[in-house]
């Protein structure tokens, strides 16, 4: 255990890189969700269409075989990425993909009657949107967007098979120098679920803001530590 | 970024109002006893008639319209009109077409034939090339303008506090500056006795105060036109009173154009110069209340009426 715990550096390193993949795909993924999500709500048949095409093809596809894609198939046809981007786009790409049908669904799942005001109110489309439907559907599309974080948090893990060394490189490297299969494993599984866990946090932590701006919770300021409390498995991380 | 507008829903309530607003910090933290609410208003100058809208109400007139659902036909070729200024109640069992025609006006459901008129303007068409064509969402903005309506279940919006709930229409859609905005929202807030209530979230109020905000934020867009949809239904009965003395106040003190769909016999009676009964898309019988109320003419009249009556 103690070699294993030796490479600290490199599994920072690792950690760090996982982290970053994970926010800058999820950013891609977050922009994607919103621009094709709303297009999916469009009167017009072929905006919905756009979000139709992108919504079943990046879906429809292994995060890995997109990954390949950006990385070996695009640099014959002269498109060259860096190996970081081309794992930002195929991260953001596909988790986007299902974002897409998150904020899709939670702006339909935003009450009739509540476009219906904005109509009295001769909001215009957009006003609509922005002002009322957008912010309401936000409450509801934030659980399965923590889903979706974490999911994407998981997938950077094919990075590795481009060269990119993050934690699951990291934990085969070390694997491999110290030859204690069963302690750097383990380490690794650690750390997946640490940083798991502060996607978790952070993603509460916005859906209590949510509920006290929708008047669902009484206004009191939460604190990281109730949140911490409430979160399932924390006491494990400490 | 999360597309929340910060101001809207910020903790303490302290969101919807402006920095540069010009009050005495100590009577906001204060709770105010009404007499003092009372106080502020006048110091304002702000009678709570003041708050209402004011302008030539215009008439309105259906020609011919039939709206189908499916199969169902909801209006056949049905022709009225209202008088502008006039205070008009539909009555009639429910599918008979009331609610839709409020809903046509407001341009939440569509035409699928005939005119609507206000004023001398059609809702659902519009002039191109000396022809009548359906309306483009600009015209039917323009014609929107002149309209409000205050709904079954308030459908005030949960994102906002209420004085936000009451400034955004009139920020964003009239172009008012925010300030103007909230000294009118004041005054109507003021007129419907939810003065202490502004940073309150509509969650934290009753149903007879939501439905009072709800009446509030239609009367701060100035419609000349108002679109009252059983807005009692959904209370409490102990709250059916405060909101009919309300919209008696406004019927009284304004000369707004006024269809209301009621069951509340005794506030059709109060409120309205002429009382519409409807069947299956059709005028059964109008006239003004005493005559519908007292001596209906038409047995279908007789039998609604005695139905409401006995619940």
């Amino acid at each position: 255990m103690g070699d294993v715990l030796d490479g600290y550096n490199q599994w920072l390193d690792g950690a760090w890189l996982t982290f970053r993949l994970t926010l800058l795909g999820g950013a891609l993924a977050l922009v994607l969700a919103l621009v094709f999500g709303l297009a999916g709500t469009s009167r017009r048949a072929w905006v919905r269409g756009l979000n139709r095409v992108y919504v079943e093809f990046f879906r429809g596809n292994a995060t890995l075989v997109l990954l390949f894609w950006f990385f070996y198939a695009l640099p014959l046809i002269g498109l060259r990425f860096s190996t970081m981007f081309a794992a930002v786009l195929a991260l953001g790409l596909n988790i986007g993909a299902y974002g897409a049908e998150v904020v899709r669904g939670s702006i339909k799942a935003v009450p009739r009657a509540q476009y219906e005001a904005t109509v009295a109110l001769n909001f215009t489309p957009y006003q609509r949107m922005r002002r009322v439907l957008l912010p309401q559907g936000f409450a509801l599309m934030l659980p399965p967007f923590g889903n979706l974080i974490i999911e994407l948090m998981k997938g950077t893990a094919i990075v590795s098979l481009v060269g990119l060394v993050d934690l699951t490189r990291v934990s085969k490297n070390i694997q491999g120098s110290t030859g204690q299969t069963v302690a750097a494993f383990t380490v690794v599984l650690v750390l997946y679920f640490v940083i798991a866990q502060v996607l978790q946090l952070a993603v509460r932590y916005a859906e209590r803001r949510v509920d006290r701006m929708l008047g669902r919770r009484l206004p009191s300021e939460p604190s990281l530590g109730t949140i911490a409390a409430g979160a399932p498995g924390t006491g494990v991380s400490g | 970024m999360p597309p929340i507008d910060p101001a809207a829903g910020s903790p303490g309530g302290v969101g919807g109002r402006p920095p540069s607003e010009n009050t005495d910090p100590a009577a906001e933290d204060a709770p105010k006893a009404p007499a003092d609410a009372a106080g502020v208003s006048t110091e304002k100058g702000g009678a709570p008639e003041a708050a209402l809208p004011r302008g030539e109400a215009p008439g309105i007139r259906f020609e011919k319209v039939v709206k189908r659902f499916g199969h169902n036909v909801v209006l056949r070729e049905l022709d009225f009109s209202v008088a502008p200024g006039e205070r008009v109640t539909l009555i009639g069992p429910s599918g008979s077409g009331k609610t839709t025609i409020l809903r046509l006006l407001m341009t939440l459901e569509k035409l699928d034939d005939g005119l609507i008129w206000i004023g001398d303007e059609t809702l659902w068409h519009m002039e191109r090339g000396g022809k009548r064509v359906p309306a483009g969402q600009k015209h039917l903005h323009e014609m929107r303008k002149q309209v409000g309506m205050v709904f079954q279940q308030f459908n005030l919006f949960p994102n906002m506090n209420v004085l936000r709930n009451l400034t955004e229409g009139p920020v964003r859609v009239l172009g008012l500056s925010r300030d103007e905005a909230v000294e009118r929202a004041r005054g109507l807030l003021d007129m419907v006795g939810l003065a202490d209530k502004e940073n309150a979230h509509p969650t934290q109020l009753s149903g007879g105060q939501q439905q009072r905000v709800a009446i509030a934020r239609a009367l701060a867009m100035q419609p000349r036109v108002l679109l009252l949809d059983e807005v009692t239904s959904a209370l409490d009965p102990e709250l059916v009173v405060g909101v009919q003395d309300l919209l008696r106040d406004i019927a009284r003190q304004s000369d707004i154009t006024l269809l209301c769909v009621t069951h509340e016999m005794t506030f059709a009676k109060d409120i309205s110069d002429r009382v519409l009964m409807f069947d299956q898309g059709q005028i059964v019988e109008e006239g003004p209340p005493e005559q519908i109320f007292g001596e209906p003419s038409e047995q279908r009249t007789r039998d609604f009426l005695q139905a409401v009556l006995a619940t």
